[in-house]
Formats: C-alpha cells, sequence, structure tokens
C-alpha cells in the first residue's frame, strides 16, 4: 500500500477584526477624508476616481520621479493653452467607473444584438428598397471609419494628457463608447453583406475614401487627430464636430428617416452614439473665476477654426439627403436643428455663436 | 461568439482604420525605436461586443463575492497582520492600474499597426477597470475591518510616502520618457508579463491563507485579462525586433525595465507575503519559491530565453543576482526591516515577529535568525511607548540606511552600494545596475547614439530630503499620519488597539530630529565620506550586536 502524502493546508482563526470590534482613536473613520466630494455624502464614482493620478498641488510631496527628454513628467498643464484655477472641479457627470463601464456597453451590446437577431430571423432586410440599402451601405460604412477613428486618435489619445484623473478616466470611457459604436457600425455592415439583399459590404471603404461627399468628412476627422493640444482636440471634436457633423448625420438625418424608409433597425444602432460627454468640463473652464474669460476668447480662436471646417464637412454631406427613395427630411431643415442644438450648447458654456453658423 | 464568427467579425473591424492623407495623428509621445521595417503582427483578437458582456459577467463575480464576504462576517477571520500591509499596497496598486490606461496611446503613436492599436485601446478600458475595482475593494476594507486609519487617507498617504514613491515608480514608469520603453518594455514585457505573476497570483494566494478571500476574488480577476495585454507586448516586442537598429535599445531597456522591477515588486510583495502571514506551515511556498516558480521559470525560462533566437542578449547576469539577492543577501528580509524602522511614518501597522515565524523564517532561509532574529526582538522589546524611544532612534545596532538614487529601495545590501558624484551630486545606489540606470541609460545619448526621448530622473528623488533636520513629531503632523483624536499615530508597531496606553501618540515621539543620509554625505569632507562609505559598507551584513 503507497502513503498518501499528508495534505497541508492554513488553519483558520478567528480574530474578530470587524469593524466596530473595539473603540479607538479611528475606530469610526470609514471615509476617505483626503478630498471633499461634491456633495455631503461622496459617491462612489469620486471614491475610486479622485486623486488616484497624484497632483503635486495636492499631496505629491516628492514631485514626479521622471520627467520626459524634453520637459517634465507626469500630466503638466501646459499641454493645453486653456486654464482653470482648479482643474479638479471637473466630475464626470455620468459618473463612470469599473461597474457601470461594463453594464451600460453591455445593456447596449445586448439591445443591438437582439435586433440584430430579429431582424435576421424576421428578414427584416428583404423590405429595404434597393435606394435604402445603398444609402446605408455607402453612408453610415463611411460614418463608421469617422466614429473608430475619433475613438481612437482622439479620445484614447488624450486620456494621457488631462491634469486630473476624472478628466482623463471620463475620456477614456469616451473612447470605449466610440470604439463599440464604431464596432457595431460595422459588424451591422456585416450582417448586412451576410443577408440575402444586394448589399457590398466593402464599398464603405471606397466611398469613405473617396466619396467627394465624405471628403471634407475625412479631412476634419483627420485634422482633428492631428491637434496636439488636448482640450482643444476635446473642445473641437465634442463640442463642435459633434454637434455639426456627427449629430447631423446621425440624429438629423438617420434616425428621422431611416423608419420612412422601412428600417426599424438602424435607428436603435446610431440612437446609441449620441453621448454628450465632456461639456461639463467646459462650462467650468468658462465659468472659471478667475480664466473663464481668457478661456472663453480661446474657445472663439478654437472655433474660428474648428466651426468653418465642420460647416464644409456638413455641407459637402446635402447630397446623400437625396439619396433614399423617401425624403422626410430637408438638408436645409437638419442642418438648421443641428446648428440649432449647437447654439443652445454654446449659450449654456457661455460662449457667443460664432458668425460662420447665421451664413 | 463562435470562433469562425469572432475570426470574421476581427476582420471586418479591421476595416475601419485607413490610412490618411489630409493630416495624421499628432505624435506626442517620442520614441528613438524605429519601426520602419517591422512587419505587422496581430494581438489577440477582441472585438468590444464580445468584451463588455465577458467583463461584466466577471465584475458580477466579483461584486457577489464582496457581498458573500460581508454576509459571511469574513472580517472575523482576517488577520490584521495581513491586512494591515493591505493599507499600503492598496494605496500604491490603483496608480500603476490607470497609469498603465495612459500609457496606451503613448504605443498607440510609436507603433504602425492599427490591429495593434485595437488591442491597446481595449487594454486601456480594463486598465480602468483595474484601477476603480482595487479602489472599490479597498473602501470595502476601510468600511468593515477593524482599524480604519490609513486606509481613510489612502491617496494622499501614497502620495506623500517613502514607500509610496517607491511603488510610483511602478505606474510612472510606464507613462514617461520613451514610449516604447516605458508603455512596452517596462509596463507590458516585464511588470505585466514577468512581475505581475507574483503580485496578483501569488499574493492573492497568501491573503486567502490568512483570511482574507477578496483580494483573491479581486486580483485573480484581474489578473484573467492580463493575457491579452502580453500578447500586445509581445506584438510590439516582434516588431521592434525585425529592426537591427533597436537591438541596442531593446537591450537597454530589458536591464533597466528588469532590474527596476525587481528591485521594486520584490522589496513590496517579498514583505508582503513573507512578513504579512500568519501561516508558519513548513511546506507553505516562500517568497524565495515562489519567484523561482513564476519568475524564473515561468518567465525567464519560458518567455525571455526564446527571445535569443531573434539574436536579442538577455539579462542573464541581471536576473542571476536578482535571485541571489533574494536567497543570499537577505533583500526581503532587509527591506522588512527598513519599513519596520520606519514604522512612525508608516500609515500602517507592523506586527511584530514571534518564536513562531523565527522558525519558519530559520527553515526557509538558513542563518536568517543570525542576521535579523536579534533585530526583531528588539522591535517587540520597544513596542510600547513610555520608556523608550522609537526602535529607528535606539541603539539596536543598525544604522538608517541610504537611500538608492534610482529605486529608491535604500542601498540595503550594504557592500554593494555605489556612491558617486552624478550631476554634481554624491548620490547613493544599492547595485552598479541602478547606477548605470541613472548615470548611462536615462540619459539624451547611449552608447554614442542620440537618444532624446528616453526620459529623465527627476523630483526630490530622497525623500529624508524634504525632512531633514525636522522633529519626527513634525513629520508625522505634516504627513498627517494621525488618527482622528488629533495625537495618536496611525503607524504603530504592534497591533495591539485594546489598550491606549500602548498606542504611541506625537508627544511620544517628540524630541527625534531626523537626518537625511543624502543632505549629510554631500556635506561630508572627501575624507569623511569616503570613511563613512567604507563603514557602511562594512557594517551591513553583520549579525546586529
Amino acid at each position: 500500500m503507497t502513503e498518501t502524502k499528508q495534505r497541508s493546508f492554513p488553519t483558520i482563526e478567528f480574530t474578530d477584526s470587524e469593524a466596530g470590534a473595539l473603540e479607538f482613536p479611528s475606530s469610526t473613520s470609514r471615509a476617505y477624508n483626503y478630498y471633499k466630494p461634491a456633495k455631503l455624502r461622496a459617491t462612489m464614482y469620486e471614491d475610486v476616481t479622485v486623486d488616484v493620478q497624484p497632483d503635486p498641488e495636492r499631496h505629491l510631496s516628492q514631485g514626479w520621479i521622471y520627467g520626459f527628454g524634453d520637459g517634465p513628467g507626469g500630466y503638466p498643464k501646459e499641454w493645453t493653452a486653456a486654464k482653470s484655477s482648479n482643474w479638479h472641479a471637473f466630475l464626470d457627470p455620468n459618473e463612470e467607473w469599473n461597474q457601470t463601464i461594463y453594464r451600460n456597453n453591455s445593456a447596449i451590446v445586448r439591445q443591438v444584438d437582439l435586433g440584430l437577431q430579429n431582424a435576421k430571423r424576421a428578414r427584416a432586410y428583404d423590405a429595404w428598397n434597393p435606394a435604402w440599402l445603398t444609402f446605408i451601405e455607402r453612408n453610415l460604412g463611411a460614418w463608421m471609419h469617422a466614429e473608430n477613428g475619433l475613438a481612437l486618435h482622439v479620445f484614447t489619445s488624450i486620456q494621457r494628457s488631462g491634469p486630473t484623473n476624472m478628466i482623463n478616466t471620463a475620456v477614456a470611457v469616451n473612447a470605449a463608447h466610440k470604439m463599440r459604436f464604431a464596432q457595431d457600425l460595422a459588424l451591422f455592415n456585416l450582417d448586412l453583406s451576410e443577408a440575402d439583399v444586394p448589399f457590398d459590404g466593402a464599398a464603405h471603404q471606397e466611398v469613405w475614401k473617396s466619396a467627394p461627399e465624405w471628403q471634407p468628412t475625412r479631412e476634419a476627422v483627420e485634422r482633428l487627430t492631428a491637434v496636439g493640444d488636448w482640450c482643444e482636440l476635446l473642445f473641437a471634436t465634442n463640442i463642435v464636430f459633434e454637434q455639426l457633423v456627427g449629430s447631423l448625420f446621425r440624429t438629423e438625418l438617420v434616425m428621422q428617416i431611416a423608419a420612412r424608409n422601412g428600417d426599424y433597425i438602424t435607428p436603435t444602432i446610431v440612437g446609441t452614439g449620441d453621448l454628450g460627454y465632456t461639456r461639463n468640463l467646459f462650462r467650468l473652464l468658462t465659468r472659471d473665476a478667475e480664466y473663464g474669460e481668457a478661456n472663453k476668447a480661446l474657445f472663439g480662436e478654437w472655433m474660428a477654426t474648428w466651426v468653418p471646417r465642420c460647416l464644409d464637412a456638413a455641407h459637402a454631406l446635402q447630397p446623400i439627403w437625396s439619396q433614399p427613395a423617401e425624403k422626410s427630411v430637408t438638408f436645409a431643415s437638419s442642418l438648421d436643428a443641428a446648428k440649432q442644438k449647437f447654439r443652445s450648447l454654446l449659450e449654456d458654456l457661455g460662449l457667443d455663436s460664432p458668425k460662420e453658423l447665421d451664413q | 461568439m463562435s470562433r469562425q464568427s469572432l475570426t470574421k467579425a476581427h476582420a471586418k473591424i479591421t476595416e475601419l482604420s485607413w490610412e490618411p492623407t489630409f493630416a495624421t495623428p499628432a505624435t506626442r509621445f517620442g520614441t528613438d525605436y524605429t519601426f520602419e521595417k517591422a512587419p505587422k503582427k496581430d494581438p489577440l483578437k477582441q472585438i468590444m461586443r464580445s468584451y463588455f458582456p465577458m467583463e461584466e459577467e466577471k465584475d458580477n463575480r466579483v461584486y457577489g463575492a464582496m457581498d458573500g464576504a460581508i454576509r459571511g462576517n469574513m472580517f472575523r477571520q482576517v488577520q490584521q497582520r495581513w491586512l494591515e500591509w493591505q493599507k499600503l499596497f492598496l494605496s500604491i496598486i490603483p496608480f500603476p492600474e490607470i497609469s498603465a490606461a495612459r500609457a496606451m496611446p503613448m504605443a498607440i503613436d510609436a507603433v504602425p499597426n492599427p490591429e495593434i492599436h485595437n488591442g491597446l485601446a481595449v487594454q486601456m478600458i480594463d486598465e480602468v477597470r483595474h484601477s476603480t475595482i482595487q479602489m472599490n475593494l479597498k473602501r470595502l476594507y476601510m468600511n468593515n475591518y477593524i482599524d480604519p486609519a490609513g486606509f481613510d487617507m489612502t491617496e494622499k498617504a501614497f502620495a506623500n510616502n517613502y514607500a509610496g514613491t517607491i511603488g510610483r515608480q511602478f505606474g510612472e514608469g510606464f507613462i514617461t520618457g520613451d514610449a516604447i520603453t516605458a508603455a512596452n518594455i517596462y509596463l507590458t514585457v516585464v511588470a505585466e508579463t514577468a512581475f505581475t505573476n507574483t503580485l496578483f497570483v501569488a499574493m492573492p494566494d497568501e491573503a486567502a491563507a490568512n483570511g482574507d478571500y477578496l483580494l483573491p476574488t479581486v486580483f485573480h480577476s484581474v489578473q484573467s485579462d492580463e493575457s491579452r495585454h502580453i500578447s500586445n507586448g509581445y506584438s510590439i516586442l516582434l516588431m521592434a525586433l525585425a529592426d537591427e537598429r533597436n537591438r541596442p535599445l531593446l537591450e537597454r531597456d530589458l536591464r533597466y525595465a528588469w532590474w527596476n522591477n525587481h528591485c521594486v515588486v520584490d522589496a513590496a510583495i517579498g514583505t508582503f507575503i513573507e512578513y504579512g502571514t500568519k501561516d508558519r506551515r513548513k511546506d507553505r511556498e516562500s517568497y524565495a519559491e515562489m519567484w523561482r516558480r513564476w519568475i524564473y521559470d515561468d518567465y525567464y525560462r519560458s518567455y525571455l530565453l526564446p527571445l535569443e533566437k531573434y539574436g536579442l542578449t538577455i539579462p542573464h547576469d541581471l536576473v542571476e543576482e536578482a535571485w541571489n539577492r533574494i536567497t543570499n543577501k537577505g533583500y526581503v528580509h532587509e527591506v522588512a526591516r527598513f519599513f519596520a524602522t520606519g514604522w512612525p511614518v508608516n500609515y500602517w501597522r507592523i506586527d511584530a515577529m514571534t518564536d513562531k515565524d523565527f522558525e519558519w523564517f530559520e527553515h526557509k532561509y538558513p542563518g536568517w535568525y543570525s542576521k535579523y532574529g536579534k533585530w526583531w526582538e528588539n522591535y517587540n522589546r520597544l513596542a510600547y511607548p513610555g520608556r523608550n524611544k522609537p526602535i529607528a532612534f535606539e541603539e539596536v545596532g543598525y544604522q538608517y540606511p541610504h537611500r538608492c538614487w534610482t529605486c529608491m529601495v535604500p542601498a540595503l545590501i550594504r557592500e554593494d552600494m555605489v556612491v558617486e558624484k552624478v550631476d554634481d551630486q554624491w548620490r547613493t545606489y544599492c547595485s552598479e545596475t541602478c547606477y548605470w540606470t541613472d548615470a548611462v541609460a536615462f540619459r539624451g545619448e547611449y552608447d554614442g547614439r542620440p537618444t532624446p526621448n528616453m526620459g529623465r530622473l527627476t523630483g526630490f528623488r530622497e525623500w529624508e530630503t524634504l525632512h531633514h533636520n525636522k522633529d519626527l513629531a513634525d513629520i508625522v503632523q505634516d504627513l498627517g499620519y494621525v488618527r482622528d483624536d488629533g495625537k495618536t499615530l496611525i503607524g504603530q508597531p504592534h497591533l495591539d488597539l485594546d489598550d491606549p496606553k500602548k498606542l504611541w501618540t506625537l508627544d511620544d515621539v517628540r524630541g527625534n530630529t531626523f537626518m537625511s543620509p543624502n543632505v549629510l554625505l554631500n556635506e561630508m569632507s572627501d575624507a569623511d565620506r569616503e570613511a563613512h562609505v567604507a563603514a557602511y559598507r562594512a557594517n551591513g551584513t553583520k549579525p546586529a550586536a
């Protein structure tokens, strides 16, 4: 008979180390005490986000211990021309952290997936008219590039650059949503190319690269990614481009006309793409007691560059309003609606509407 | 999603990238590496449609276990000796995690491969997950463990503490300097591929043996994301290897990254595992044994060595020297003794070692008692206030050490200390490699070629300089390491909370003046400094009186 090896395992010991087992100094100190929450009680989001990225102006006593070859390390405030008397005041209104990122995106994944499964089962694409199939093939196909480019080369890129963890994390989450959205559009395109309908799943590449109506949009996206100042990039993307081009295409066109063209699927996907991230940051910057006026002037300069460029992109898209069989909205009405929302946003931010909007 | 449809879906999403013609993305972070000749390497496939639900399911398991731990009164059986060290560890680790997220655009800037960009962006989101899930675990400890002091000031303490700064390299190193050095070699090829094994697998095992099954729950969930990150890193490494011009930089960075990771991670995790546990079964693996398995066999032999076939010189000498420091030079024991010496400026309590601990250490590390036993007996003898000063200010045969300018762990293997004048300042280093890191590697020129993108060592690198010639009580107060009665210290050299008289207060530590070894060194004449250094080197490893 062979001897079995004696099993070895640690011993459990009852230690009575629960909260409240004894009273002593700090025995009831059960809240993070190194920052002041925005309201009386700290939120989960604040507790897991605030001060995780240290700041020499708060608690970081030894400073940043690594530098770049050509300048200081860490998160220099000089990486943007915008100024704040307290960058830490920005908190993500969506309060995104670990659990919510996955819950929210998974909920959307399930919603989209269910919609696509139902569409396949119901052979919903069979009822689409050829003009609509072409519209989706070309235009939604082109648009998904813009979303992916912004996800990777705007939001992912600049979440290394903001001076606080709250800004950078909100931007990282913005990237995650955008990337999921871009991929959802691509996988929708794949579904359509596999359905028994005349749909060219590869056409989007040529449209994005060469179709004249999309080139100013591609140019705007590429020029956005080339901006070095992280705050300008965030402003130009989320405040200007998203209103004048993104929302114009997604909300004022696709969401308005899909149903009239027999398509109940596309709006359920495209509707998840309007995000409205980081606007609060710009509200804080324009209302900053010390730098508010300077920031407003700066944002005015940024708009002088980006509003005309985005309006050019918007105008170039005009022909696609004529492509569907059912043309339930006109380009003029869609652009007016987008401009109006942009004006409201600017008003909310305390910024003057640029003159180009009225032309 | 089936494998076939995943492959098809992945191929589809690669269609989303394009070659820009109007403008190219801004390069915010430079590199001296070149990828002109790099073949495109494909990392692990991941699409968001499957990624989000997969991670949500992992989260659900983690949060379910957290609820279970509360309902099951886990803290009735948690060892305080263990959980106190978590005040240090969990103050540090969320920053490296979030730094890893921030490092991803650096790698994206540097590497021209859209397929890798996609994998790196997913890694970015993982890292946000890791940082915030760990902050939440700490919050749970704060709310449910007997002594919340130290957890309650966690991020402030991390930012102003000597040990926090050591750990901070493990985050700042990911996000600063040459993009490939930082975000690929240091972060992914070495830290994630090698050292997360001890951080996120070996250490949680020890937590479970000490009654805490939430640390394994959270960190094993974190570790399950790492394989994708390792795949990202390996793809970039192979791309870099395709160009001969990168080889000297790769070899430089492997030496720096390996050695710095060893200095920092083995110091911390080695101490937590060896000195934070109450599990003294003789057949329980020591940190050295774990290291042999996880780092030496799994990483060095299975991952690093095969890179030699690409003509890369692997730092064999540094791997062997790390092993030598852990097994023969008492590296972990020296670090633990240093942390315990500094207890008044800690934000966690450190338990004394008992006869049972001595026996285990002697069994695992023969000769341990003759080197460290007496000191720990003194630590125990001096544990309470009233008749003695804190141990750092009592004569127990221990000289407060010089700090390594590079890795910031003190030069504890004293015979190995290097002293050199660098940038017009006398600096001390724990080893030749740390000296080389500062004087040779982190410079604008390397081996005769310009390396303008390489990082620099900056900041107030010797923590003690900030507090030179101050009273210990004032230092503790300035740091904020005081409990809510305004006088009792958070750090204590024992675990007794039942008797207020055993708890040290500001008054008990007042009257002790703290001096910076580096400031003093720089004030010495050449002759005095040489004598001082010779004595320091000779003194280090002898048994305590």
